[in-house]
Order: C-alpha cells, then structure tokens, then sequence
C-alpha cells in the first residue's frame, strides 16, 4: 500500500470509527449500503465472468450481444428476472414460500459484516469472526429446506432433503479445517488471521503445513454452496430444477443472488485463510504500492475462476459419492490433520501467543 | 448503553413471543421455524452478555445442526394433527406442575444471584485483557478437563449407542466399491476382437 493510501486510509478511519457508534447510525447505514452495492455490482460481473469462463471451455462464445463483449448480460437478466410475474403455486404455504429466498439472501449477506476486505476495512471486527461466519453459513441451509417444503411439490422437496444432508456433512470437514487454521493463527478474528500471514507468499498459509486443508476447503466450499460437481439439489437431470422448481421472477432472482453471494463469501474466506487476504504478494515496491482492497478482490477472482473451471471440466457426482467423499476421506483426513497441526506446532514451539 | 439496553428488551420479547409460538404454531413446521427464531433470539442475547462464543456454538450446532434433523423429522412426519391434539388437556396437570418446579427454580436463582454479593463478583464473565474464547478455554481444559472429557465420551458413547440400534445387515443387497472401481484395467474389461465380414463372433 502506498504511503498516501495508508495516510488516507487511517485518517479516515480515525475519523470515522470513534463517532460510528450508533449516534451516527446513518453514516454505518451509508456504509453499509455502498459496501453491498460494490458486492453486488461486483457479483453481477462474475456471473459474466462465470458464463465467459464455461463458453471459453466449450469453445463457444458466451454472452456477447448486451453492450461490449456481453458485459451488461447480467443488467439485462436481473431486469427479465424483476419485470416477471411472481408466480405462487396454489397448494404452496404463502408465508414462508415467500421468506425463503429471502432469508437465504439476508444471511448471505449478514455474513459480509465481518469480512476484512483490507487493513481495518471492516464493519464488525469481532473476536470470533471465524465462528460468525460458520454459523451463518450452516444456517444458509434454511433458506432452501424452507423453500423446498413450502412449495408442496415433490422435486423441489427431494432436492431441499439433499441440500440439507450435503451441507451438514460438508460442514463438519471445513470445521475442521477451520480448526487447523485458527490453530496455527492463534486467533478467531480474521484479521488477526490475515496478519498472521503477513510478509509475502512464503507466509500464507497455502504455502505451509496447511496446504492439504486449503485443497480439502475449496472442495467443501463446492459441496456447501451447493457448486457444481456438487449441485445435486438442483440436478437439472434429475430434479428439474431442485429447490427452485416453482420459483419465478424476483424470489427466484433473490435464490440465484443468494447463492453467488455465497460462493464469493466462500472465495474471500480461502483468501483471508489461506492467500493472505490483503497482503500483496510479494513484499517490494510495485507490488506493496496496490491498496490492499485491490489484492483482496484479485485474490477472490483468481479463486473464482478456479470455481468456474471446476464447474465447466468436471462431471456431476452421484449423491452416494459425494456422502462417500464427505464423511469417508475429508473428514478422517482434516481430522487427522488437526492433531497433526497442533503436534506440529507444539513439536517445534510454533504455538502462537 | 441505552443501545444494548433496546437490543436487551427486543430479544428478549422476540425469544418469549417465539417461545409461545412454538407451542401454539397450528402447523408443526412452523414450530419449528419459529424454534430456531427462538435460539437465534438467545444467541443475541448471550452476545450482549459478552458470552460471545457460546452464542455462536449456540447457533452452529442447535440451529445450523439439530434443528435442521429435527426440521427434517417434522417434514417427513405425516400425523394427523387434529387428532394428536385430542387428549391435549389431560397432560395439563403434569405441565403445570413442571412450571411451578421451574418457576420455583428460577425464583432461586434469581434470589441467589441478587442476594449474594460474592456471586454478583463475576457478573463479567470475561478476565481483562483475553477474549471470551480464550478464557473459556482456560477454564474449560485445565480446571474441568476431566469433566470435559467426560462429557465427550458421553456423547460418544450415545453416538455408538444409536449406530447399534439401527445398524443392520441386510442379506443380498448389491454393493458398489470404489476402489475396485477404479483399480479396474483396461485388459480385465474390454477385448479387441478382430471380426471378419460376414462371421460374427
């Protein structure tokens, strides 16, 4: 980060933080507002990105006809979404037919509060950030359970069953994993994560003893935010469309966004765990001159497009291999991983604080 | 303060009202839904007590694990609720006497807690200086270890208990293995045979 930015950085903060406290709710919710407004404008690029991403696989060439190369395809798409008609199925049970989506999308983004996307860029910076966030994601599932059983149909049922049992497996490995990173860290707060690997690549965590947990975590990360090869609550061959079969218009929409807002969480978790969140790469000057936000977003896009890339080369698995992977390889083996962490790190008096 | 002091008052009401719809939900689904409010209520308030790990164990393992089985339970229950309700009122006896323990209960908390000063001593759950999850941490695998672990091997033990209740063999079921699976070669499965016009194999 470069010497103005940091200045500026810090004396706005220094600022703003002492009077944000509740007397200036106002400013917070300002906050807030052009924090999700960046995400989501962000995440509407991703999408593209995301479709771009399959097309060149394909060798097809993706969306390009809505402005340059396609780049306000997800515009025109949240605009088809929001000018369609809401259709609720007649049997549904209206209330929490209703209150699904949105509840996926209000935790979906709850969870962003405690994200540091650079130094001291964060809204709440609690002690306990790591477990914050698991809770809310674990509870990322009551969306689809409510959505699948209030629409009073059989596929989207049957996929909401799936998702349930798929996340609550898929949970207890990155727990796990959690576990092995915050030992090493020697703290719950992200951003004391994040600064334990401060001083170039040669400190993340990808790069030490937890680089088996960082591969076991991407691929929990597919499984919980429900990512293809693991999208079997929606299985389109099987479940027509899973949980979502009788959504439409915007409570569909708010589903899609909860997801890919999901995904991303899931991308700035590995990146603050594991990629050194906002730490530049390399420690010497054309790279420490980048803000730290900007290493933050490069680092969640690179990991981005690793899930892109998963999406369009690998195959869907049977609901069977995947409970098979779940409970029989990632979970003795990110088990197995936290006692050999925490021997490691007592073996070589590397125990932090 | 008078922010936590609102926030207090606004869980609290929020956990009661959940509480009470639990019980006069029409609809056992939405019992449970309004169950998890009822957690989700607890956890905040555990939060303005500074108890800020156990509110979010609280919200991992009751609200993003048992009570997801136990929605899934409630889901798949096909009963007759009108029917289960009949004999409602003669169970009332035995609940009202439950309450009047509870209340009892609560009465002797509560009396103790104002009563005597030494207990008031640690209305800060939290030592200075450490977080929350550290001091619990401290406690939880020095002072109490072996109670701790005992509790573990308890859990365990019901875990085992359950695996063996429902745990069966069933005789000629088809079975996939993995590993042979994949440890299949190519010369076990497939033969190249050279077929001339007009014979067949």
């Amino acid at each position: 980060m470069t010497e103005w930015f940091k200045g500026i950085n810090d004396a706005l903060l220094d600022f703003y933080w002492p009077n944000a406290f509740w007397l200036d709710i106002v400013g917070m919710s300002a906050m807030m507002l052009l924090f999700i407004v960046v995400l989501l404008l962000m995440i509407a690029f991703m999408l593209l990105f995301d479709r771009k991403v399959w097309a060149a696989v394909m060798l097809r060439r993706g969306p390009n006809v809505v402005g340059p190369y396609g780049l306000l395809q997800s515009f025109a798409d949240l605009l088809k979404f929001v000018f369609k008609e809401v259709v609720i199925p007649s049997g549904a049970n209206k209330g929490v037919f209703l209150l699904a989506p949105l509840v996926s999308t209000t935790l979906a983004l709850g969870a962003w509060a405690v994200v540091p996307v650079a130094d001291r860029w964060v809204f709440a910076d609690i002690n306990v950030g790591v477990l914050y966030i698991f809770a809310i994601s674990s509870l990322g599932v009551y969306g689809i359970i409510m959505g699948g059983w209030a629409s009073n149909s059989k596929y989207p049922f049957l996929g909401s069953l799936r998702s349930a049992a798929q996340m609550v497996s898929y949970e207890v490995s990155i727990g796990f994993v959690v576990i092995t990173v915050l030992l090493t860290a020697g703290s719950l707060n992200l951003s004391k994560i994040v600064d334990a690997q401060a001083g170039g690549m040669h400190h993340w965590y990808l790069f030490s003893h937890l680089l088996p947990m960082a591969v076991v975590f991407f691929i929990s990360a597919l499984a919980e935010t429900n990512r293809p090869p693991f999208d079997l609550p929606e299985a389109e061959s099987e479940l027509v469309a899973g949980f979502m079969v009788e959504y439409s218009s915007t409570p569909y929409l708010l589903f899609m966004l909860s997801e890919y807002v999901a995904i991303v969480l899931m991308c700035a978790m590995m990146t603050i765990m594991f990629l050194g969140g906002w730490h530049a790469p390399i420690e010497v000057a054309p790279f420490t001159w980048v803000p730290g936000v900007l290493w933050f977003i490069i680092k969640i896009w690179v990991i981005f497009f690793l899930f892109a890339m998963v999406k369009a080369i690998v195959p869907r698995y049977r609901y069977d291999q995947l409970m098979r992977i779940g409970w029989k390889f990632f979970l003795p083996i990110s088990m197995f991983w936290v006692v050999a962490t925490a021997g490691y790190l007592i073996a070589f008096d590397k125990l932090p604080g | 303060m008078i922010l936590a002091t609102v926030a207090f008052y606004v869980f609290a009401t929020g956990l009661i009202a959940a509480a009470l719809l639990v019980v006069s939900a029409r609809n056992p689904v939405h019992s449970v839904l309004y169950l998890i409010l009822a957690f989700f209520n607890a956890a905040a308030l555990f939060v303005l007590l500074g108890a800020e790990f156990l509110a979010m164990v609280l919200v991992v393992v009751y609200v993003g694990a048992v009570a997801v089985l136990f929605l899934f339970v409630v889901m798949m229950l096909d009963i007759d609720f009108a029917e289960l309700r009949q004999g409602f009122m003669q169970y009332a006896p035995m609940g009202v006497i439950i309450a009047i323990v509870f209340l009892f209960e609560l009465a002797a908390v509560g009396g103790a807690w104002v009563l005597t000063p030494a207990i008031t001593a640690v209305e800060n759950p939290t030592p200075a200086g450490i977080t929350n999850t550290e001091a619990l941490g401290h406690i939880l695998y020095t002072k109490y270890v072996l109670v701790f672990q005992a509790a573990g091997m308890v859990l365990l033990v019901a875990m085992i208990g359950a695996i063996v209740l429902t745990l069966r063999h069933r005789e000629g079921v088809k079975r996939q293995s993995a590993s042979v699976q994949i440890g299949r070669k190519r010369s076990e499965a497939v033969e190249l045979r050279k077929v001339r016009p007009g014979e067949g194999l």
